[in-house]
């Protein structure tokens, strides 16, 4: 066991493919989706209605423009123009103030702000909404220092064409899921398949070894470098991308865990049925990456997805491990509240397993 | 008799229904070396498989060292030393790491059983650091022969130990295999070179699944029927195609050089050599009576078992 | 004799290892040449050169009439090649290959079928017409690899480790095609370890680190080098390598 371990970590060590798939890809591909979304951010084109035109709409409007993030370029003159305007692509956002939006204030105590975001694209219009809240946010700050009447401002949002959108830091979780389940399913199908192609499983076969020592001599290397791989990315995310991190770290690992060790089974499951690398690869990807990229909600949200995927995306293990760890990191979330996402993941974890010990055969074909 | 290994009435059929062995009995004799000898395709790879735990047979019965191959497969596996057709290593390990492994996966290690594999290792010990991927072909087939005997095994299965690998190497490795052989070990053996039949103490012809002989070389050699002659000729092509269209030919075949020639019946060679040069002036050629050679054997058996291709 | 492949003092140098160091013969029309080396000697560098994959480093080299420094297209366009892989495609039958290559090397339509025609007569595969490449025989399979590989009329074809393997009746059946393609005028230029294969060429060279050491009929070498058969010439030559396969 203890040889296994040992030279399944210098094999993967001495193949520089392993080791760019290993740690090469999470890192630029947690870089690439980071700042592919934040990039967006910078001069965003966005578009005003201001049916009041009085001192505080002005100087929001200034505010916003003078940010890094905004350009404000296009002033519509009524509510007709804003469809028209998000077609052609340009504006990513339309804020509109309400009439006597200075007087509601200092009368009411409160007056109104409607964001309106091209939500065709989910992510920007996420950021650009929560940028300008957050802009608004800080104005009607500076205001209440210098004043001590309660005025208070209402931003509400309105998301065109995707109305339940539901993805704040989505691609961080996403990312880790998706590297978790490629290391470490796609790493071990291809490297048992690669030891049944070059004959050495032949001799371990025939060697008194048992079937699960192989298995666990795979696994506990792959485990290893996945979890260190989960942590690098974590680190990553938060040290670039300013990725909270309140929530109940140990519990955060914990799952994690399981979640590898699920891949894990799956990509043993894999090799079962694989006699080639290529084969191994090609399963790995078809069956495993693009049901987990496409069903698992990181890119497409579930609600929109018709019924039958819907359905299906309630066995993608994948979508489980999003929910967990979004509600531990953004909702700082204990273990009870993932409880039923953790069982079902253990379930399908204790299903790989029994699956894949029993197909491992201890013969060939 | 002590037999190491007896095979019974084996059959095995690949999932798209084609025979890859039909009634397949032997005996091997403890302590000797075996070959299968026999072209690709014609079942000694399933064979080895069967044989080496790895592959159920569909029908027959195997006795292994006194053990029943099906139900004892686990007491076999600890006995067995297999090398199979492609040199089984990891060719990112270095050759010192490569013996190390395989002795832990047999649960020994590799200075309580030095002494095994010395003779072998010690030619590849200066390269011990070395991956096996950047070995040769000789000194790759070398380090898996130790692999195959660090846990010292009481049965040696090679299928196909000297493919792809050259004449020099060919040669030390048979006279490996005859030093472990001398040691007391049962050495069975596969390939498809019909020349190293004679190196072997057993040989069973094998095509198509089935065994066409089981002797020894020097056995099958004497059985071969007929008189068997060399003919010589600058031009060889013409001379083979004149004589395939001889009704008194029983068997003429291209043989490097030179043709080997068999007649029917017994029309002598000296009247046939007449009759041709008579009717075919233009042919010049030698003609000297042979010892048939196991190829010579293997294609008359081939012949006479109807399968010629 | 007409010469096909003359090659004078080839070099192939990669950085200071010497590949081929000052290779010379001449292999002519109709013949068989058999190229032998054990594996890490030059062979395939020179196969290479020869081919037109690769530029030596100096020497002159013509092949089927071409240059390799300057016309390699034209020696691609009059040369053929069949490894011991066959390179035919399993997943296609017998016309849809025989059609690919004759496409790929430009014969027209009605060519194409009226060769398919003969194949189809001389090689007798009547019978698997229907059938895909895959599932033939490997006897078959090989001397249909052989017939597409000089279906374009080539002046020379280069075979590699062409009956490794095969049973002695198949392999014979197949030296046999090999005789009648060379007594059409065509070069055969084999390359192989297996000493057995080389017994069957008209000549050969054995390389040994670089260089061509022996150059001769079988027969010659076996007198000159007091052997009985080829392996035996090859053993005593491989001796002396410095350059060690084992």
């Amino acid at each position: 066991m203890r040889d296994f371990i040992i030279k399944e970590f210098k094999q993967i060590f001495r193949d520089y493919r392993s080791m760019v798939i290993l740690f090469g890809i999470p890192i630029i591909q947690v870089l690439l989706f980071g700042f592919a979304l934040s990039l967006d951010l910078n001069d965003a084109h966005i578009a005003v209605l201001d049916r009041a035109n009085d001192e505080h709409s002005k100087k929001i409007i200034r505010k916003l423009d003078a940010s890094s993030y905004f350009i404000v370029d296009t002033y519509l003159q009524s509510e007709s123009e804003i469809e028209a305007l998000f077609r052609k692509g340009k504006v990513k956002e339309v804020l509109i103030f309400e009439n006597q939006f200075a007087k509601k204030l200092h009368n009411q105590g409160h007056a109104a702000v409607q964001i309106i975001a091209d939500a065709s694209d989910p992510n920007t219009a996420n950021m650009t909404v929560s940028y300008t809240q957050a802009i608004i946010a800080n104005y009607q700050q500076e205001l209440l220092t210098g004043n001590t009447l309660a005025m208070n401002m209402k931003a509400e949002p309105l998301f065109f064409y995707n109305p339940e959108l539901k993805s704040v830091f989505m691609f961080v979780p996403g990312v880790i899921t998706i590297i978790l389940l490629l290391v470490s399913a796609m790493m071990t199908s291809i490297s048992i398949a690669r030891e049944k192609e070059l004959g050495t499983m032949e001799i371990l076969l025939v060697s008194p070894i048992q079937p699960f020592q192989i298995i666990l001599g795979k696994v506990i290397p792959y485990m290893v470098l996945s979890f260190i791989n989960f942590i690098l990315i974590l680190i990553l995310a938060f040290a670039v991308f300013k990725m909270p991190m309140s929530g109940n770290i140990p519990l955060l690992m914990a799952e994690a865990l399981l979640y590898i060790l699920l891949s894990l089974s799956l990509g043993i499951l894999i090799s079962t049925v694989s006699n080639s690398q290529q084969t191994a690869m090609m399963l790995s990807m078809f069956a495993l990456l693009l049901p987990t990229i496409l069903l698992s909600g990181f890119v497409f949200p579930i609600e929109n997805m018709p019924q039958i995927l819907q359905y299906l995306s309630h066995i993608m293990p994948s979508k489980w491990f999003i929910i967990i760890i979004k509600d531990i990191m953004l909702k700082e979330a204990g273990w009870r509240e993932v409880a039923f996402e953790t069982g079902i993941l253990m379930f399908e974890t204790f299903l790989f397993i029994a699956l894949s010990i029993k197909k491992f055969k201890i013969r060939l074909a | 008799m002590n037999y190491a290994l007896e095979i019974e009435n084996l059959s095995k059929a690949y999932p798209s229904g084609v025979k890859a062995l039909e009634h397949l009995s032997c005996k091997v004799e403890a302590g000797s070396l075996f070959g299968f000898i026999g072209p690709d395709g014609a079942g000694k790879t399933t064979l080895f498989r069967i044989l080496t735990t790895l592959l159920l047979p569909d029908e027959g019965k195997v006795n292994l060292l006194g053990l029943d191959l099906i139900h004892d497969y686990k007491k076999i596996r600890q006995s067995l030393g297999y090398m199979p057709g492609q040199f089984s290593l990891y060719q990112d390990l270095s050759v010192e790491e490569n013996l190390n492994f395989f002795a832990g996966v047999f649960k020994t290690n590799l200075a309580d059983n030095y002494h095994l594999i010395e003779d072998i290792y010690k030619q590849i010990e200066p390269f011990k650091h070395r991956r096996a991927g950047k070995l040769s072909g000789g000194m790759k087939q070398k380090l898996a022969l130790s692999c195959a005997l660090i846990h010292k095994p009481q049965m040696l299965f090679l299928d196909e130990p000297t493919t792809g690998v050259d004449a020099v190497s060919r040669k030390e490795f048979w006279q490996m295999l005859h030093k472990l052989r001398d040691g007391g070990l049962t050495i069975i053996v596969s390939t498809p070179y019909m020349d190293e039949a004679a190196l072997c103490d057993q040989v069973a012809l094998i095509q198509k699944g089935k065994i066409l002989s089981i002797n020894t070389p020097q056995e099958i050699i004497k059985s071969f029927p007929l008189q068997l002659f060399a003919l010589k000729s600058t031009d060889n092509y013409p001379l083979l195609k004149v004589l395939q269209a001889e009704e008194s030919v029983h068997s003429v075949w291209l043989f490097g050089e030179s043709l080997h020639l068999s007649l029917k019946g017994n029309l002598s060679i000296e009247s046939f050599e007449a009759d041709i040069n008579r009717r075919f002036p233009q042919l010049t050629f030698e003609v000297e009576e042979i010892e048939a050679g196991i190829e010579d054997c293997f294609m008359e058996l081939m012949y006479s078992h109807g399968n010629r291709s | 004799m007409e010469t096909v492949v003359n090659v004078k003092n080839l070099v192939k140098k990669f950085g200071s290892f010497v590949a081929n160091d000052h290779l010379n013969f001449e292999v002519y029309k109709g013949e068989i040449f058999g190229f032998l080396g054990a594996n890490g000697a030059g062979k395939t560098t020179a196969i290479k050169i020869l081919c037109g994959l690769s530029k030596p480093s100096s020497g002159s080299i013509m092949v089927a009439g071409f240059d390799v420094y300057r016309e390699s297209e034209k020696i691609k366009k009059n040369i053929g090649y069949m490894s011991q892989k066959f390179s035919l495609y399993d997943d296609l039958s017998i016309a849809e290959n025989i059609r690919f290559y004759g496409g790929i090397y430009g014969l027209t339509t009605p060519k194409i079928k009226e060769i398919t025609e003969n194949y189809i007569h001389e090689l007798q595969l009547q019978n698997y017409t229907k059938s895909m490449v895959g599932e033939l025989p490997l006897g078959i399979k090989q001397k249909l690899a052989f017939s597409i590989a000089v279906m374009h009329q080539p002046r020379i074809v280069f075979l590699d480790e062409p009956t490794s393997g095969v049973d002695p009746i198949t392999r014979r059946q197949f030296w046999e095609l090999i005789y009648s393609e060379a007594a059409k005028g065509t070069t055969l230029f084999v390359t192989t370890h297996y000493m057995d294969e080389a017994e069957y060429c008209h000549r050969v060279s054995i390389m040994v680190d670089g260089r061509i050491d022996a150059l001769g009929s079988p027969r010659e070498l076996k007198q000159q080098f007091e052997a009985q058969s080829m392996e035996e010439v090859f053993i005593k030559l491989a001796r002396k390598a410095k350059r060690s396969d084992g």
